[in-house]
């Protein structure tokens, strides 16, 4: 009697080896690491990480490992020391196109990372740094569509050369068109029709005239909203590049909200500064006169009623003073592909002001380049040589304005453009999308405000690590005191089930990457304290067994017999409550669902089906006369 | 089999006076949320809350002067664990940018010791300030801010109520399912009575009520639950074995029978929750005390409140047998 066959032995350890192995990343330390990323349109290849390593090996910094990722690369040290100097280094090596962030990456083993064996993830209360919810506003951004509709169907009539008396927006919302007749009316309805798909239109009489009242479609509006909250994302993190923040987290959230997170962040000022930034385009025509002068503007002889730029390769290139139009014009800029011979395009829309001046400009300017210039307006702390914060008199530290200026693209003029065009000649389509999410970076994006900042001092990140930690260890101490002098043998085998409880836990933490939060450890605690819960039950019921005169074995049998169904119905009970709150919940909430839903899980196979497996070997198949319970 | 255990309290003789004293605590809980309503956390009512901390002690008037100075007049300052630990609270105001109050707070702070944030140290974590010049460690630091706009305090107070009516209506399902529907009414009359009185003694002694308090009042109801069920599962049991005793005397016997158990289980999850009380740091200070309550509390109605609402339900051996062996087709009768 209570024998375990050896599949049972062997499902409990397909469990429990990997657990440990996945548990066991948390073991290991962090390295201090510096994290590379190119703002903007600046590449990262195989030069730049040979500059990178020749810039250190001449400084004398030694790393130990230098990598290559997604879209930055990461060095790893011995110490922070070398950490900070080497950020010096890269910083003035590689100039204000990256940005280079200090950060700690976890110290684990390459053969563990070969299966995906990584540390659990720390939410924002753990490690410090800022959270922020945005909202886009959906109405302003619809109402700028329909202010801008208005200057557009003004322009689109003219040109159609259709009478109308007033385009306005109406104060029940919409916009209204008033023509002196009904026949102007019904070639105004076919030309709204035929421009303006994304308006619908309905025929009334206002003060005796007849009257279009224009309403964005449905599908328009949804279509606004996406397209906003996306530019926003995109923006966002562009600037939030900058911050030189290792993980940054940018999300939408629910309709019409972002969720932004910037872990090790802690002068929110400026991080609120930057994401309040924003970009502008100005487009300029290409000083051709001069074109081949640019040695002489180099050794600073510019010709009078032009400037010097530099372009993303920062090859220099002319420009004549004065911008035709801005990127405030730009409605919209897509990658696409041309349907002719399949290159790569990004396709502009301009609203009615930029379409005309564009008509006018590029009808005399075919052949000629036309410039494209991001500007973006960036201050910062000022810093001496060593490194030093310098201040002003009264103690202030000096703040530094500077202007980016950057030349994205110079195309050639091969037509006399309007409201819609293309660029052409891209290489790639990675090419075109990364222009057209720099084009449309100057766009009039949704108006966006802060609806909810959590931020955690580093400092208190680390303490909660601590006290996190201590109070697990604590707990988790008394209980296995407390279990093993109540119940002895068996308690020893629960105390076992419950440390095993403890790294299985961790381990489905760490291998789903789930957030582990502050209440999430609070969760884990719980869980501990919980999970004794279903060994008591089943010791209870065997001590009740042995009271009633059964034999020791059949007792054993019994409890854990018995005890399945009340551990079962208990058990799912808590599962409820815990989804309801993991579907409820925010951030730190839901960190304390996840880890009462896992710890849940975990414990009914290690205090049902291992504490079984343990007490078999111990006392099955015995003649007992008593068992130490 | 099932002789006496190792316990014979008549639990059940004691319902009308475990009654009494429920509702009274029931009532004097409901007094004070009428009258005195709950201390909502700012993630609920909106606001900004900013946590500093300085080098050496520090006046509360001190610090409430520098905010009134700014315009924060209606500024709540109080000491945060220590005298050097400061937390602050601001209530949304019409017009102005709440996203901006934290910063105006922590520069008017700044300004007071004369001093300007410059960064922060990479490896102590600290941030570093200059005063007339030297740069130095500032002497106030700012540990934590929080910013709830209206327009997510609303919806977090709205998601909360919703959640708990969610937890109760999943849980009663289930119960029913697995039980009879007496069952059900009678654990979710104890959950009901373990959150009020939870609850009530938040707005008794006036203790903040944030997100976290309510996401442990949920586990309360999960925790409290688990215990009920563990006594249901015994009555049920016992119901079918034995024949000839009353129902009450079933209850009774199946709430000794598990009543070491009951003990235990609470037992251990205190400790771990006094752990986290007294080493968890104060973020999670209201949280701990929350579910110390309401495991106290729900311990004590799954022996005093359940069962006996279940008896009073007017619970009988058929209905749990009907249960089991016809599944619905002979409706209970009372």
């Amino acid at each position: 009697m209570n024998k375990y066959p050896l599949w049972k032995y062997l499902i409990i350890l397909a469990v429990i080896v990997p657990g440990f192995l996945y548990a066991l990343p948390n073991l290991y330390g962090e390295d201090p690491a510096l994290q590379i990323s190119a703002t903007r349109t600046a590449v990262i290849d195989e030069s730049t990480e040979q500059q990178i390593k020749s810039a250190l090996t001449d400084r004398g910094i030694s790393f130990f490992a230098l990598q290559r990722q997604e879209n930055g690369i990461q060095i790893r040290f011995k110490d922070t020391d070398d950490q900070l100097k080497a950020k010096e280094v890269v910083e003035k090596e590689l100039g204000e196109k990256y940005t280079v962030a200090l950060n700690l990456v976890p110290a684990t083993p390459a053969w563990m990372e070969t299966f995906d064996a990584r540390p659990m993830y720390l939410g924002l209360d753990l490690r410090g740094g800022v959270h922020f919810l945005m909202e886009v506003d959906i109405d302003g951004a619809i109402s700028n569509t329909e202010k801008r509709l208005v200057s557009d169907l003004r322009s689109g009539m003219r040109e159609k050369k259709i009478r109308y008396l007033s385009v306005s927006s109406s104060k029940t919302g919409g916009i209204q068109v008033i023509f002196p007749d009904q026949e102007r009316l019904a070639q105004g309805l076919i030309a709204v029709e035929d421009d303006f798909t994304s308006l619908s239109a309905k025929e009334v009489e206002k003060d005796g005239k007849p009257t279009l009242i224009l309403r964005l479609t449905e599908a328009a509006k949804r279509e606004i909203k996406d397209t906003s909250v996306k530019q926003n994302m995109t923006a966002l993190r562009n600037r939030i590049n900058e911050l030189g923040v290792a993980e940054p987290i940018v999300q939408q959230q629910g309709d019409n909200r972002i969720v932004v997170q910037l872990p090790g962040i802690q002068d929110t000022a400026r991080a609120k500064e930057i994401i309040g930034r924003t970009a502008t385009l100005e487009i300029m025509m290409v000083d051709e006169k001069n074109s081949g002068d640019i040695q002489a503007a180099l050794e600073g002889r510019v010709p009078v009623g032009s400037r010097l730029y530099r372009d993303r390769h920062n090859a220099p290139i002319l420009l004549k003073k004065g911008i035709i139009y801005s990127g405030s014009n730009i409605i919209d800029a897509t990658a696409g592909i041309d349907s002719r011979n399949g290159s790569s395009v990004v396709n502009i829309t301009l609203d009615a002001r930029g379409a005309s001046i564009n008509q006018r400009i590029t009808g005399d300017n075919i052949g000629k380049r036309m410039a494209v210039v991001y500007v973006e307006q960036k201050s910062s702390i000022k810093k001496d040589e060593q490194g030093n914060v310098v201040v002003d008199k009264s103690g202030r530290p000096v703040k530094v304005k500077s202007r980016i200026e950057e030349v994205i693209t110079a195309p050639v003029i091969r037509d006399q453009l309007g409201k819609r065009f293309q660029i052409e000649g891209l290489d790639s389509s990675k090419e075109a999308r990364d222009l057209s999410l720099l084009l449309r970076a100057g766009a009039l994006a949704a108006p966006i405000e802060i609806v909810e900042e959590r931020t955690i001092g580093p400092s208190l990140g680390k303490e909660n690590i601590r006290t996190g930690f201590l109070s697990v260890t604590y707990g988790l101490a008394a209980i296995l005191i407390f279990m093993l002098f109540y119940y002895r043998v068996f308690g020893l085998v629960a105390d076992i089930a419950l440390v095993l409880n403890l790294v299985l836990m961790v381990a489905v933490l760490s291998l789903f990457q789930a957030t582990l939060t502050l209440p999430g450890v609070a969760g884990i605690l719980l869980t501990i304290g919980m999970a004794v819960d279903a060994n008591v039950l089943i010791f209870e019921r065997v001590r009740e067994e042995l009271r009633n005169g059964v034999t020791p074995q059949a007792a054993i049998h019994a409890g854990y017999d018995k005890a399945l169904s009340t551990i079962v119905d208990a058990n799912i009970t808590t599962l409820i409550a815990a989804i309801v709150l993991f579907n409820f919940g925010t951030g730190p909430i839901k960190g304390f669902a996840i880890t009462l839903s896992i710890g849940i899980l975990t414990s009914m196979f290690t205090a049902i089906m291992v504490s079984r497996g343990i007490i078999n070997k111990i006392y099955g198949g015995r003649q007992l006369k008593k068992l130490a319970i | 089999m099932a002789t006496k255990g190792k316990y014979n309290i008549d639990f059940l003789g004691m319902r009308k006076l475990a009654m009494g004293f429920s509702l009274l605590f029931v009532t004097i809980s409901i007094a004070s949320l009428a009258i005195r309503g709950l201390s909502f956390g700012i993630d609920f009512t909106g606001g900004t809350l900013v946590e500093v901390s300085y080098q050496n002690t520090v006046e509360i008037e001190d610090v409430r002067n520098t905010l009134s100075a700014e315009g924060y007049k209606d500024a709540v300052v109080q000491y945060f664990g220590t005298a050097k630990d400061v937390m602050i609270r601001v209530p949304l105001k019409g017009k102005e940018k709440g996203a901006l109050v934290s910063e105006k707070i922590m520069r008017s702070l700044h300004k007071k010791k004369n001093e300007f944030v410059t960064d922060t140290d990479p490896i102590s974590k600290e941030q570093t300030c200059s005063v007339k010049g030297q740069r130095q460690v500032c002497l106030v630091q700012m540990r934590r801010v929080e910013f709830v706009g209206p327009q997510v305090g609303d919806e977090l107070a709205n998601q909360g109520g919703l959640a708990m009516l969610y937890a109760l209506f999943g849980i009663l399902a289930y119960v029913a399912f697995r039980f009879e529907w007496r069952f059900a009414v009678g654990s979710v009359i104890a959950l009901v009575h373990d959150v009020i009185i939870t609850v009530g003694v938040f707005s008794v002694f006036q203790m903040e009520f944030s997100l976290t308090v309510l996401a442990a009042i949920l586990a309360v109801i999960g925790y409290s639950l688990n215990d009920t069920i563990v006594v249901f599962d015994r009555i049920r049991e016992n119901f079918r074995k034995l024949r000839k005793e009353s129902p009450q005397e079933i209850m009774n016997r199946s709430i000794n029978q598990t009543l070491p158990r009951t003990i235990l289980t609470s037992l251990t999850t205190l400790l771990v929750l006094i752990s986290l009380y007294f080493f968890g740091g104060d973020i999670i200070h209201n949280f701990s005390v929350a579910l110390i309550l309401g495991i106290v509390i729900g311990t004590y109605s799954s022996i005093y409140i359940a069962s006996p609402a279940v008896l009073m339900l007017g619970i009988s051996r058929e209905n749990l047998l009907q249960v089991k062996q016809e599944g619905g087709e002979k409706k209970a009768a009372p």
